[in-house]
C-alpha cells in the first residue's frame, strides 16, 4: 500500500476546521474494491478535517462510501479493497506511513471505534467486565485494578448495576446495553477521536435517543472528537457540529450543521432533507429524489448526481454531465461540489 | 411515473446459464477439471478408435513388457496392452460414477425433501432411518450389500450408490430447512400456492446448487470406493478392464513391472483429481458465500 | 348501515412456548400478540407502530394467514380465515396480500421478477393464460418500471426497484387488504420517499384496506388515516392520525413521539425521554405492562391491567391515567 502524497489541486485550500486545534486531516483519500464487475471506487478523492473535540457527522445513503471512508481512516481495509492514494494525518502523523505496531496503538488508544451491531463485536464467551478491562490491561494496568476501572467505565455509560453486570455475558444484555458496553470499551483509554459507524441503527427509537445522548456526553467528558457515520438526518441534527454529505464516494457538501440544515447548497443535500418524512410536517406528497444510487462500477464522467439532479435540469447546466465539479465555497463556512455554485465563487 | 427509470442506464439481459458458464470459464480449477472430464468422455466414447489393441486380447509372448512405442504404457502379466485397457477403463469409471451417483442422489434427494418439508413425524422416521444407516461405517455398509447381492460390477456400483444415500438426504434436508425459512417461500404461500407446489416449484430449484456441489464431491469418492471394491475382489471381476481390478492383478509385479501398477493408479488419480477440482470450481461459482 | 370491514381481528392472541431448563421443557409462554381487536375498512389505511418485538409483524402475518393464532379470529371479508378449508383459503388469499420488509429476500432468486409476478396470476388462475404476460407488463408500468425489467433476476435490481415489484406482485391480484410490514425500512431515504408516494397513490386508486406496519412514526404519519400503537402484544392506543399525533394520551405513545430526533438542529437539546430498559417478555410486570417504564404509574397500575377504552370519541387508550373508569383485562389463567 503506497501512500502517495498526491492531493487534489482544487481542494488544497487551507480552510480547515473553524475552531480548535486540528486533529485529523484527510487529503485526496481513495479506496477501491476490485470486483468481477470492475473497480468500485468506494472513496474517490475525499478531503476532510476534524478539529479536537468536535462532532463530525458523515451522512450518506447505502453505497455512498461513508463506512468505507471511516474504515480507511484506520487503514482497516481488507482485500479485495485497497487504499490507492491520499493522505491521512492524525495529530500531524502520517497514518499511511505508520509501522504496524504504531497503527495498532493508534487504533486502540488514540482512536476508538463503535460499530452498528454491538452484539457481533463483543466476545460471546467472555464476561463484559473483562472485555472493558482488556484495553486497560494491555495498557499496563493490573488485573484487579483494571476490573475496578472497568466497573467505573460501565457505570459512566449508564449500565444499571455495573458491579453485577460486569460479570454478565454479552447474550444477557439487551441491544442498548450491549451498545453501552461497546462505548465503554471504545472510550476506555480516553482516545482523542471516536469513530461511530451507525451506532444506533440496530436500536429502537427510545433506546437510540439515550445512546445518542450518551455518546455526546461521554465524548465531551473526555474531550474526544467524534466522527459519526449515519444515514439518519435526525441523528445528524441532534449530534453534529459539522456535517459532511457523501454521495457515490465523494463528499458533495460539508459545513456547520445549522447552516447545512437551514440552507443546503448542494441539490443532493436539499433533496435528502426534503425527502425524509418529518413528524408534524406531512404534506400530500413527499418530495422524492427520482432515480437511484449510481452503480459505483460504472460511474458517469461528470457529477455522479447529475442524472437525478433537478437543479441541473432547471438551470440547463450541460457541463454537469461531462465534467466532475470541483469544490466551491458554499455559504459562510461550507464547501460543495456543484457547478451551480460556480457563479458564487467567481 | 418514470421515477425509477433513471438508474438503469443499460438493460443488458444476460441469461443466468450464460453468466454461470462465463464464470466457470473464468475459474481455472473448473476449466482444468472440465478438461479432464472431457478427456475421459472422449476416451469412453471413442475407445475403439483410440485404443490400438483389443483390451482383452491376451498375448502370452508379450507379457510384462515395459512401456515402448508399440505399448505406450507397457503390457500386463498376460500380455494385454495397458494403454488400450486404460482407455476402455474410462467407460467403467464413468459408468460407476453415473450409476452410483444417480442412485444416491435421486433417493437421497427425495428422502431429504420429504424429511425437510414433511411433518415432524415424517422427518423423525426418515432421519432415524438415516441415522441407523450412518451408524454403520461406510465401508461396512458397502460390504453388507455386496455380501447380500454377490460380487459383481453391478452390485459394486449399487452398494456404493446405496451407501451414499444418507449423505445426500442429510444435505438436502438441511438445505430445505434453510430455504423453507426464506421470505420468498412465504411470498409464494401468500399468493395461494399449495405446500406441494411450493416444495417442487420453489424449494427444490433453490436446493439444486448445493446438490450439484455435493454431487461433484461425493462422486469421485464413490468411484474411488468402487475401485477399492474391485481391488478387494468384490466389484468388477477380471478380465474387465476396470482400473481397480487392474491394480489387483498388477500388485504382484509391483517390483518387477512397476508400469503395470502405475498405469491404472495414475489413471485413477487423474480422473479423481479432475472431478475434485471441477467440484471446487462449481462450488466457487454456484455457492460463492459458502 | 356501514359495510363490514375488510379485515376484522377479534380477540387475537399468538403465544409461543418458552423452553428452558436442563431438558428443554416448556417453562412459560410469551404472547407476541395478546388479545388484539382491530378492524380496517375498504379504502382505509391503518398504521401499526411499535418497537422491535412488540408483536406488530406477528399480527400482520396472521392477517395474511401466514401465522396461525393461538386464539381469536381473523375475519377477512366476513369469513374466518382459519376456519376455511385449503381450497377456500387459497381463494381468500387473493384478497389479502403482503408486501415484505426486505425486498431483496422476498423474491425467488431462481426466477425472473416478471416470472414471480406472473406466478401470482398462475397460482390464482386469474385471466386467460394469454392475457397474463400483458397484465404483468401493465402492472410493471404502473409501479414505475419498464416492461423489460420483467426479465431481470432479483439480484440485478436495486432495493427500491424490487420493492416496487413487491407491490406489483401483491396488487396484480386486486386484493382488498394489503399488509405492508416495514416496507421502506430497508430502503434509503431518497428511495423511501418514492416508494411511500407510490403506495399512497395506489392505496387510493385501488381503495385498499391498508395495514401499514412500521417502527417509524414519521412514515406512519404520512401514510395512515388511523394509527394503532402496540406495546408487548397489546394495542395501547388507537386513534385517528390527527388525534394521535396532536394529542397522544398513552405515556408510551408520548415517549415514542418524544424520542424521534428532530430534524431541526436548533432543537437538539430537548431532552430525550429515558424510558429505562424494556422488560423480559416472559416476565411482564403485573397490571399494566408498561408500568415498569412509566413515569406516571401509580398504585392501581400494578393491580389492574387496563383494557383499551375510549378516552374521547374515536380515541381509545389503555391507561388508567387517561381513562380512570375504563374496564380492565381479566387476569388470564
Amino acid at each position: 500500500m503506497s501512500s502517495t502524497l498526491r492531493a487534489d489541486p482544487v481542494t488544497t485550500a487551507s480552510d480547515g476546521p473553524a475552531s480548535g486545534e486540528q486533529l485529523l486531516a484527510v487529503r485526496g483519500l481513495r479506496t477501491s474494491f476490485k470486483t468481477s464487475r470492475g473497480e468500485l471506487k468506494a472513496v474517490d478523492g475525499v478531503d476532510l478535517d476534524v478539529a479536537a473535540g468536535e462532532v463530525l457527522c458523515l451522512v450518506g445513503e447505502s453505497g455512498s462510501g461513508k463506512s468505507v471512508l471511516a474504515l480507511s481512516l484506520l487503514r482497516l481495509i481488507e482485500p479485495p479493497g485497497s487504499i490507492l492514494g491520499g493522505e491521512v494525518r492524525f495529530e500531524g502523523r502520517d497514518v499511511g506511513a505508520m509501522p504496524r505496531r504504531a497503527l495498532r496503538r493508534l487504533r486502540g488508544r488514540d482512536i476508538g471505534i463503535v460499530f452498528q451491531q454491538p452484539q457481533g463485536c463483543l466476545n460471546p464467551v467472555r464476561r463484559i467486565g473483562w472485555q472493558v478491562a482488556e484495553p486497560l490491561m494491555r495498557d499496563g494496568l493490573g488485573r484487579a485494578k483494571a476490573w475496578d476501572a472497568a466497573v467505573e467505565l460501565l457505570r459512566a455509560v449508564g449500565l444499571p448495576a455495573p458491579a453485577d453486570k460486569a460479570s454478565a455475558y454479552p447474550h444477557q444484555l439487551s441491544g442498548g446495553q450491549a451498545q453501552r458496553v461497546m462505548i465503554a470499551v471504545a472510550l476506555a483509554l480516553r482516545p482523542r477521536l471516536l469513530i461511530a459507524d451507525e451506532p444506533t441503527t440496530a436500536l429502537d427509537v427510545t433506546v437510540q435517543a439515550q445512546i445518542l445522548d450518551l455518546l455526546r456526553e461521554r465524548c465531551r467528558a473526555i474531550g474526544a472528537a467524534m466522527i459519526l457515520v449515519t444515514h439518519d438526518l435526525g441523528v445528524v441534527a441532534k449530534l453534529a457540529d459539522r456535517v459532511a454529505v457523501m454521495y457515490a464516494g465523494r463528499i458533495v457538501e460539508q459545513g456547520p450543521v445549522a447552516d447545512l440544515f437551514a440552507a443546503p447548497r448542494h441539490p443532493y443535500t436539499r433533496g435528502l432533507l426534503r425527502a425524509a418524512p418529518r413528524l408534524g410536517e406531512i404534506g400530500e406528497r413527499l418530495t422524492d429524489i427520482p432515480g437511484g444510487i449510481p452503480d459505483l462500477a460504472r460511474m458517469p464522467p461528470g457529477c455522479a448526481f447529475a442524472p437525478r439532479c433537478d437543479t441541473r435540469r432547471a438551470l440547463g447546466l450541460d457541463r454537469c454531465l461531462d465534467e466532475a465539479p470541483p469544490v466551491f465555497a458554499a455559504g459562510p463556512a461550507g464547501r460543495a461540489r456543484c457547478w451551480a455554485l460556480a457563479g458564487d465563487a467567481a | 411515473m418514470t421515477d425509477a427509470l433513471v438508474d438503469l442506464p443499460d438493460l443488458r439481459v444476460e441469461p443466468r446459464w450464460r453468466r454461470l458458464i462465463g464464470r466457470l470459464l473464468a475459474d481455472r480449477s473448473a476449466v482444468l477439471g472440465g478438461a479432464i472430464l472431457l478427456l475421459l468422455l472422449v476416451c469412453a466414447v471413442a475407445a475403439p478408435l483410440i485404443a490400438p489393441y483389443d483390451p482383452l486380447a491376451i498375448a502370452p509372448m508379450a507379457r510384462l513388457r515395459p512401456p515402448s512405442p508399440q505399448h505406450w504404457f507397457g503390457t500386463d502379466e498376460v500380455g494385454r496392452d495397458l494403454f488400450s485397457r486404460i482407455v476402455y477403463g474410462t467407460r467403467y469409471f464413468l459408468l460407476i460414477c453415473a450409476v452410483a451417483a444417480s442412485i444416491s442422489a435421486s433417493i437421497g434427494t427425495l428422502l431429504g425433501l420429504l424429511a425437510g418439508a414433511g411433518s415432524a413425524l415424517v422427518d423423525g422416521v426418515i432421519m432415524r432411518l438415516i441415522d441407523v444407516l450412518l451408524a454403520f461405517p461406510y465401508i461396512l455398509m458397502v460390504l453388507v450389500v455386496v455380501a447380500i447381492l454377490g460380487p459383481s460390477l453391478w452390485t459394486g456400483m449399487a452398494a456404493v450408490g446405496i451407501a451414499g444415500i444418507p449423505g445426500y438426504a442429510r444435505l438436502i434436508r438441511s438445505a430445505v430447512l434453510g430455504v423453507k425459512r426464506e421470505d420468498y417461500v412465504d411470498g409464494a404461500r401468500v399468493l395461494g400456492a399449495s405446500e406441494t407446489e411450493i416444495l417442487f416449484g420453489t424449494v427444490l430449484p433453490n436446493v439444486l446448487s448445493p446438490l450439484i456441489v455435493y454431487l461433484s464431491y461425493a462422486t469421485p469418492l464413490a468411484a474411488l470406493l468402487a475401485s477399492a471394491l474391485s481391488f478387494a475382489g468384490l466389484g468388477a471381476q477380471p478380465p474387465i478392464p476396470e482400473w481397480g481390478a487392474m491394480l489387483v492383478n498388477a500388485r504382484t509385479y509391483l517390483f518387477s513391472a512397476w508400469w503395470a501398477v502405475t498405469a491404472p493408479g495414475a489413471a485413477l488419480f487423474v480422473a479423481i483429481f479432475g472431478l475434485n477440482v471441477l467440484g471446487n470450481g462449481l462450488r466457487d461459482v454456484l455457492d460463492p458465500q459458502g | 348501515m356501514k359495510p363490514p370491514p375488510v379485515l376484522a381481528v377479534e380477540g387475537l392472541s399468538v403465544r409461543y412456548p418458552v423452553r428452558g431448563g436442563l431438558f428443554g421443557g416448556v417453562t412459560g409462554h410469551v404472547a407476541a400478540v395478546d388479545g388484539v381487536d382491530l378492524a380496517i375498512a375498504r379504502g382505509e389505511a391503518l398504521g401499526l407502530v411499535g418497537e422491535s418485538g412488540c408483536g406488530k409483524s406477528t399480527l400482520g402475518r396472521t392477517a395474511v394467514a401466514l401465522q396461525r393464532p393461538t386464539s381469536g379470529r381473523v375475519m377477512l371479508r366476513g369469513q374466518d380465515l382459519f376456519a376455511l378449508g385449503p381450497r377456500d383459503l387459497k381463494h381468500q388469499r387473493r384478497h389479502a396480500q403482503l408486501v415484505f420488509q426486505n425486498p431483496k429476500t422476498c423474491f425467488d432468486p431462481r426466477r425472473t421478477v416478471g416470472g414471480s409476478v406472473r406466478m401470482a396470476l398462475d397460482t390464482q388462475d386469474l385471466l386467460d393464460p394469454g392475457d397474463r404476460e400483458p397484465a404483468v407488463a401493465d402492472i410493471f408500468a404502473r409501479v414505475g418500471l419498464r416492461p423489460e425489467h420483467r426479465s431481470r433476476y432479483p439480484h440485478e435490481l436495486s432495493g427500491g426497484q424490487l420493492q416496487r415489484i413487491g407491490i406489483a406482485r401483491a396488487l396484480i391480484l386486486r386484493p382488498e387488504l394489503l399488509v405492508c410490514d416495514e416496507p421502506v425500512s430497508a430502503l434509503d431515504v431518497s428511495v423511501q420517499a418514492q416508494v411511500l408516494n407510490l403506495m399512497k397513490e395506489l392505496q387510493a386508486e385501488f381503495r385498499l384496506a391498508l395495514l401499514f406496519i412500521s417502527h417509524n412514526l414519521a412514515v406512519v404519519e404520512y401514510v395512515a388515516d388511523r394509527v394503532a400503537v402496540m406495546y408487548y402484544g397489546r394495542i395501547v392506543e388507537l386513534a385517528s392520525r390527527a388525534a394521535l399525533f396532536a394529542g397522544p394520551r398513552h405515556p408510551y405513545t408520548r415517549a415514542l413521539l418524544a424520542a424521534v430526533p428532530s430534524m431541526d438542529p436548533a432543537r437538539r437539546d430537548e431532552a430525550a425521554p429515558h424510558l429505562g430498559e424494556p422488560p423480559d417478555p416472559a416476565r411482564l410486570p403485573s397490571g399494566c405492562r408498561f408500568r415498569s417504564r412509566c413515569h406516571i404509574a401509580f398504585a392501581r397500575c400494578a393491580a389492574d391491567d387496563p383494557a383499551l377504552a375510549e378516552a374521547n370519541p374515536g380515541h381509545a387508550v389503555a391507561c388508567w391515567a387517561a381513562v380512570p373508569d375504563g374496564p380492565s383485562v381479566p387476569a388470564s389463567a
